[in-house]
């Protein structure tokens, strides 16, 4: 039906949804000025903005009163250390793995540090959602807490603190969500062993299922 | 009307009181049986587009019995910080009141076990004992669900002991007498307005009342839409929480035994009890002590039917939404019908 | 006598503590304390809510999860883009391919390719479907924690209909796994559409008799009405989405506003709001999004295109360098997936946010000074999955 032009449609309002998103920036850099260290946007996808630590509550509320981003959608934490276990999924013989220390890659907004966090917020009538990054210094493991900025905050920082073990300053119940309380290590950081792996390999992709569209196309459905 | 002559036979004392210890269990376990396999297993699975037990006998008519084979088979575990002792006897408790329900209602002009002159007041005074069974059950079960359970029980009882009562005597008011053989024999004989075709079942003539009598039913009872003491989706299953095997299958057995006695109590009172219509029959003919526990079992019947169709219909109330039911609406209104009935009974 | 083993001593000592720590008693100054959970009938699972009570009015609410944490973060990191979907089928069990759908999308985001039309209006029709499978049990639910039993079992009956349709097209009930990067494993079996359609004049037989049933019922109103009130602007603060939100008043549908490729705004269909904000008003915009939804699906399966239902994806999947975010809205609400690849054959990371994650994190603030049964109410009309909140 109208499908031939869906594509066609998108990449034509791709440029203007990216005015958007270069509006949402520019109103972010105007409250934050320096604290805005890394962008990334993708044109009609998404806007990335990194922003430094003493700067992370002030830019949640920027974005939340400031560019009018009122809906909360996530907080977490990703760990950039390329995993010492070797890509698992790969193959089982690939178990033993030389541990060479790797380079770490950040990802889109840049990055200096091996542990980020982001979060989520999106705006209802701008119809975009923004995602902010912080880098975590390891020597100073911790981030004033988002809950007076977003309430639904505090569950999520409660898992990012368990599975990456930052500390979230202002927490009011900051223990573990998920985990029993006497689990040691934070299971999410890469350096952390997925023991069901090691215990059995993974036997990696094996089965490889034919792909449809390979094939022949099979009748029409009536 | 003394109780020595039980169908037209002379029979001494001891042979008496096993005659009526067989009829008191038949009575009170046939109701149960009937009530559980009619409604509980067939009615219901209708209502909810399912069979219901089809494997145990014709349309799984024996599906009871194999429930009640499986109940005595399991354990039956005391909670280790349980009293012990309250929380054996709590469902003796409440199945003995049950069969003390049944001592004064009648079956037949002489198919009556005890025939007191105040024998309402007495069936319902026995009937709320079965409160004090459910509320040691929910104490000795040392589980906060079971407390809860058993405390919801209690102020229930309270609250719709009242109405259940103040219904009650509009009857004994319009019938003048206490006695269940005496407001059988007076719908009996009754007439409503000149009219004796059908006497005069009260269900008809104390409308109002027995509407607030079957609701206080639903409520003492604890069926659906006031099962406050059970709600299985709150408290899990309130004060049975910790009761399993026989213990259970007494609780299981006093509750719809309880349905079949508030049946007996509702169907005797309103609906004119083993009698017909004096009109229809000479009530005083011997045959009525054969017909007469049958017909009850039919009215019975009915009033169940109408109690669990009820209870698979609605959801529950909440525990102050009850209260307020019960102190705002039914009290007041039952009050009011016995005002209006004594004012009838003077005026006619 | 035989003598008690060093093992048996052993786990006679951890399942006391076990024990222990599920009955811990939270010290408080009055009140009591009741562990709702993590076996209880009102909790789909393995929620464990600890209430502080006086009487039967709660002082506060604090649930506790885990129980069901699966490690779904952790494990898609060792393995394939494939292996994954079957993974997050197991998310939120009951609407299971609508978690595969966002993945694949930003799987496909991160490779610049599309699913052909057809893919992706087959995609929505499903999409859907399983919306409807899983909000149909919602109504059922509802009613049978206010205590009416006979509806659940209604919702069990009419659920069966969609399901058997989930099943016929994609083979599997309750976990299809049948969304591709690229596009669908198989096309849609032959007089697919003529039985979908009749099941969806099914549901919408059960919509009328739900109304009837339980959303007319007095007691049903007084149990609702009122109860658990979410203002529109505490539901925005803790991040609740789907019909809690639009329960709240406000308008905001995912599949309306960022359609994400698929095919919601080809079709006529209405977005479900409610002013109130309470349980009633929960359970009232799920149920008119059913008939939303059985409306959708029979307008998608008359102008379904045709074509190919699979775009030219490599053999074996790598996905560039990149990071994509994409949620769609979900029959709990908004569910996407952040998806971190650094080129490999599978993410380096995903970060998973489900909705019911956010829509419990408001429990505590709002069974505040309810009662006991007020609990299972709010519960049962924020409607969550085990699955969904634990992951």
């Amino acid at each position: 039906m109208s499908s031939p032009e869906a594509p066609a449609t998108e990449e034509a309002e791709a440029p203007v949804t990216d005015e958007v998103r270069e509006e949402v920036l520019a109103e972010l850099r105007e409250d934050l000025g320096d604290a805005i260290v890394g962008t990334h946007i993708v044109p009609g996808q998404d806007l990335w903005v990194r922003v430094t630590k003493d700067a992370w509550q002030q830019a949640g509320f920027a974005l939340r009163d400031g560019a009018g981003f009122k809906m909360f959608e996530f907080v977490s934490a990703i760990d950039w250390l390329p995993s010492p276990w070797g890509k698992s999924e790969d193959s089982p013989t690939d178990e033993v793995v030389e541990t060479e220390p790797a380079e770490i890659v950040t990802g889109y907004a840049g990055g200096d540090t091996r542990f980020q966090v982001f979060a989520r917020a999106h705006s209802q009538t701008r119809k975009m959602g923004v995602t902010l990054k912080v880098d975590v210094p390891e020597d100073d493991f911790s981030l004033p807490t988002w809950i007076p900025v977003f309430a639904g905050a505090n569950w999520h920082e409660r898992e990012t603190r368990e599975m990456f073990g930052i500390d979230f300053v202002g927490h009011p119940h900051l223990v573990n969500i998920y985990l029993p309380g006497e689990f040691e290590g934070h299971p999410l950081r890469k350096d952390f062993p997925l023991l069901a792996r090691h215990v059995k390999p993974w036997p990696g992709i094996v089965d490889i299922e034919p792909m449809p569209g390979d094939e022949s196309e099979e009748g029409e459905e009536g | 009307m003394t109780s020595s002559l039980v169908l037209g036979l002379e029979l001494a004392y001891w042979q008496q009181s096993i005659l009526r210890s067989l009829g008191i269990l038949l009575a009170v376990l046939l109701p149960a049986g009937t009530f559980v396999y009619l409604f509980l297993f067939k009615m219901v699975s209708f209502m909810q587009s399912r069979l219901g037990p089809m494997e145990a006998g014709p349309f799984g008519s024996m599906q009871l019995l194999a429930e009640v084979g499986k109940w005595i088979q399991k354990e039956d575990i005391i909670p280790e910080k349980a009293d012990r002792l309250l929380f054996k006897i709590a469902p003796y408790l409440v199945v003995s009141t049950v069969l003390l329900t049944y001592i004064v209602v009648p079956f037949g002009p002489d198919m009556i076990f005890a025939n007191h002159d105040t024998g309402i007041f007495f069936a319902l005074a026995v009937s709320s004992i079965s409160t004090l069974g459910v509320l040691a059950a929910g104490w000795a079960s040392a589980n906060k669900f079971s407390l809860m359970g058993g405390l919801r029980a209690a102020g229930q009882l309270i609250a719709y002991e009242l109405p259940l009562i103040l219904a009650v005597v509009g009857v004994v008011i319009q019938a003048g007498t206490m006695n269940m053989s005496g407001i059988v024999a007076a719908q009996a004989n009754g007439e409503i307005f000149g009219f004796d075709g059908i006497g005069s079942p009260y269900f008809i003539t104390q409308f109002l009342g027995f509407v607030i009598f079957m609701i206080a039913v639903q409520a003492e009872l604890a069926q659906t839409p006031f099962d406050m003491p059970i709600a299985e989706s709150e408290l899990v299953t309130g004060y049975l929480t910790e009761y399993s095997g026989i213990r259970f299958l007494l609780f299981f057995i006093g509750e719809f035994a309880a349905v079949g006695a508030f049946g007996a109590i509702a169907a005797t009172l309103f609906m004119g009890g083993w009698a017909v219509p004096a009109a229809w029959a000479d009530l005083n003919n011997n045959i009525f002590n054969l017909l007469g526990p049958l017909i009850l079992m039919a009215k019975m019947t009915l009033v169940g039917g109408f109690i669990f169709f009820i209870r698979f219909t609605m959801p529950r109330f909440r525990e102050d939404q009850l209260q307020k039911l019960a102190w705002t609406v039914l009290i007041p209104l039952s009050l009011v019908n016995i005002l209006a009935t004594t004012i009838l009974k003077v005026a006619f | 006598m035989a003598a008690i083993t060093d093992r048996q001593r052993l786990a006679y000592a951890n399942a006391q503590a076990a024990d222990g720590r599920v009955n811990l008693e939270f010290e408080t100054d009055e009140g009591m304390t009741l562990n709702m959970g993590p076996q209880h009938p009102a909790t789909h699972g393995t929620l464990r809510i600890v209430v502080k009570l006086d009487g039967e009015q709660v002082l506060s609410c604090e649930p506790v999860m885990g129980y069901m944490h699966r490690g779904y973060e952790k494990l898609t990191e060792v393995r394939t883009y494939p292996q994954v979907t079957t993974l997050i089928n197991r998310i939120d069990w009951l609407g299971s391919f609508a978690n595969e759908v966002p993945f694949i999308l930003a799987a496909e985001r991160l490779m610049e390719i599309e699913a052909p039309p057809r893919a992706q209006w087959i995609r929505t029709a499903l999409f859907e479907l399983s919306r409807i499978a899983n909000i149909s049990l919602f109504v059922g639910d509802m009613a049978l924690h206010i205590g009416a039993m006979t509806a659940a079992f209604y919702a069990f009956r009419d659920r069966e209909f969609v399901l058997n349709q989930i099943e016929a097209a994609t083979g599997g009930r309750f976990h299809p796994n049948f969304d591709r990067i690229g596009g669908l494993k198989d096309d849609l079996p032959k007089g697919w559409i003529a039985d979908t359609k009749a099941a969806m004049e099914r549901i919408r037989d059960f919509c009328d008799e739900m109304e009837i049933l339980v959303e007319g019922n007095e007691i049903f109103e007084a149990r609702t009405r009122g109860i658990g009130v979410i203002p529109a602007e505490v539901a925005m603060q803790f991040g609740l989405t789907g019909a809690n939100l639009r329960a709240s008043g406000v308008d905001w549908d995912l599949r309306r506003d960022e359609p994400v490729g698929l095919a919601w705004n080809e079709v006529d269909w209405n977005v479900i709001t409610h002013p109130d904000g309470d349980s009633f008003a929960r359970f009232w915009v799920r149920l008119q999004e059913i008939r939303e939804s059985t409306r959708i699906v029979d307008q998608l399966l008359d102008g379904l295109p045709a074509g190919p239902y699979m775009a030219k994806v490599p053999r074996i999947i790598k996905v560039p360098e990149g990071e994509a975010w994409v949620a769609t809205e979900n029959p709990l609400g908004e569910m996407g997936y952040y998806v971190v690849s650094q080129g490999g054959l599978g993410p380096f990371r995903v970060k998973i946010r489900t909705a019911s994650f956010n829509n419990v994190s408001v429990v505590p603030w709002v069974c505040r000074g309810v009662y006991v049964p007020d609990v299972i109410t709010i519960l049962a009309s924020l409607y969550f999955i085990l699955g969904d909140i634990d992951r």
